[in-house]
């Protein structure tokens, strides 16, 4: 398969970056996205070009590394997947694919198509954890949780942190990411103690970064790469009204 | 815990919920209101009586301005902040995501359409009715008694372009409301995957009905106007 890329390039953070047109040719339908940027990034080291910086890491799904907006849809086309577990038999033979990196305030670009998603971490280390002894390892069975809670608190658990959320949304609200980060421990016996610190903490952390406020379009949960619900907003929502109406 | 209703992002959404379900519950008053004038002008205006210069409809009034004053100020402070968050620099392509409502990413747009249409509507009937009763006048720039409310419709609608107006205020507002009725509830966390759809059905009856209520009303004493016989005057 051929494709022709249109790549956002820029040198780094304060300069002023634009598309770029490469073309890159005999790509097997089943090389995956990213392996196709790295047959494309050999291509420009042999020609003493400089490559496309990109995120990965892990290429299975489960590290949150990989990002870009591929044809205006975050972690490109397919539902359900990170962008290194798309595959160029997704595409036509012959398109032309825009490739972006995530467009957001809180995610200033550092080089090409790599941004810095520190601030998701700094939300996290506000309040997104349990705070425990260190001790031996506890029995994994002591504390009872119903099936249900722990289905539901693994669901938001699926967050990889990858930013696709308030990348996609237009607000640059990350209420998924703080949602699904809130959700998963007040779910659980363990994490309920810290409930309230918890969501006043993270959510004020949010707005501090710069985060946009969620107008509930839903399109955080749509280009989702683990397909976390909203559910999990109306649960944040709960925690933190009901956390400030008890102060 | 009052700052966090001004500083806080949840805070600020909370008052949007509460102001805009205050203003639903409005409407949907202020359309079973209009829907009297089509089955009797007595008493319509017998409401209108009940709800002119009265201090309990002035308080009334007053609460009212200030929920569309503070929903409309917040909804500006919003969406400033939330432009800004976005960042300068845009996506240069960008598709409708799956399930995302067309009404949901225009609201402040459908917003400025409502108050544009509730602007008009002040004009049309508040300033000839409860603002001439205040300023103590017994007949209004039309030549109305500022009571008979069931004149003053029939007039305003027979002008078809007040006609084509409104309608496009109803229209915009039932766009808006099909996303904000259900919105409220998720703002305020009253809401799971089993309600969601439960919710936006709940929503686009609100809207539903409002938008019918209010029209039938505007087309109803249009068609009056230019033909009394076929509209069962006669």
């Amino acid at each position: 398969m051929n494709f022709t890329l249109k790549i956002w390039r820029q040198k780094d953070a304060k300069s002023k970056g634009a598309f770029e047109t490469y073309k890159v040719e005999n790509i097997s339908a089943d090389t995956s996205f990213l392996e196709m940027l790295d047959i494309l990034n050999n291509d420009l080291v042999h020609a003493g070009k400089e490559p496309v910086a990109f995120d990965h890491d892990c290429r299975e799904g489960i590290c949150g590394m990989c990002s870009l907006h591929i044809d205006g849809r975050a972690h490109g086309p397919g539902d359900g997947a990170t962008t290194c577990q798309i595959y160029m038999r997704k595409f036509k033979d012959g398109a032309t694919i825009t490739i972006e990196p995530w467009r957001s305030a809180a995610f200033p670009v550092i080089k090409d198509l790599v941004v810095n998603r520190g601030a998701y971490d700094q939300i996290l280390q506000a309040g997104g954890f349990v705070s425990v002894r260190t001790n031996s390892v506890p029995d994994g069975n002591a504390i009872p949780i119903a099936k249900a809670d722990a289905d539901e608190s693994m669901d938001a658990a699926a967050c990889v942190g990858c930013g696709a959320c308030a990348a996609t949304c237009k607000n640059g609200s990350a209420m998924l990411f703080v949602a699904a980060r809130v959700s998963s421990l007040a779910k659980l016996p363990q994490g309920r103690v810290e409930g309230a610190r918890r969501a006043k903490a993270m959510v004020a952390k949010m707005d501090e970064l710069g985060f946009g406020n969620c107008t509930n379009t839903g399109a955080c949960q749509a280009e989702c790469p683990k397909q976390i619900s909203i559910a999990h907003i109306a649960r944040l929502n709960r925690e933190f009204l009901s956390a400030k109406f008890e102060d | 815990m009052s700052c966090f209703l001004i500083n806080s992002s949840l805070g600020k959404k909370l008052v949007m919920s509460i102001t805009g379900c205050f203003l639903v519950l409005f409407i949907l008053f202020h359309m079973s209101m209009n829907i009297a004038a089509l089955f009797s002008a007595d008493a319509y205006n017998a409401i209108c009586a009940f709800l002119g210069a009265n201090w309990y409809a002035l308080a009334g009034t007053l609460v009212l301005a200030a929920g569309v004053v503070v929903h409309f100020v917040y909804a500006v402070i919003l969406t400033l902040n939330n432009y800004k968050a976005r960042g300068a620099q845009r996506y240069a392509v960008t598709v409708q995501e799956k399930g995302v409502s067309w009404a949901s990413k225009n609201m402040l747009v459908l917003g400025f359409i409502v108050l544009g249409g509730l602007a008009l509507h002040l004009f049309n009937f508040w300033a000839k009715m409860q603002l001439t009763e205040i300023m103590g006048q017994h007949q209004n720039s039309l030549g109305y008694n500022p009571q008979d409310g069931a004149a003053l419709i029939a007039y305003t609608f027979s002008q078809w372009y007040y006609v084509v107006l409104y309608l496009v205020w109803f229209a915009a507002l039932w766009f808006h409301l099909t996303h904000g009725v259900w919105s409220m509830f998720q703002t305020v966390g009253w809401a799971n995957d089993t309600w969601y759809p439960r919710l936006k059905c709940v929503a686009n009856i609100v809207a539903t009905l409002i938008f019918l209520g209010f029209a039938a009303v505007a087309v109803i004493f249009y068609l009056k106007s230019v033909c009394p016989c076929c509209a069962g005057a006669c």
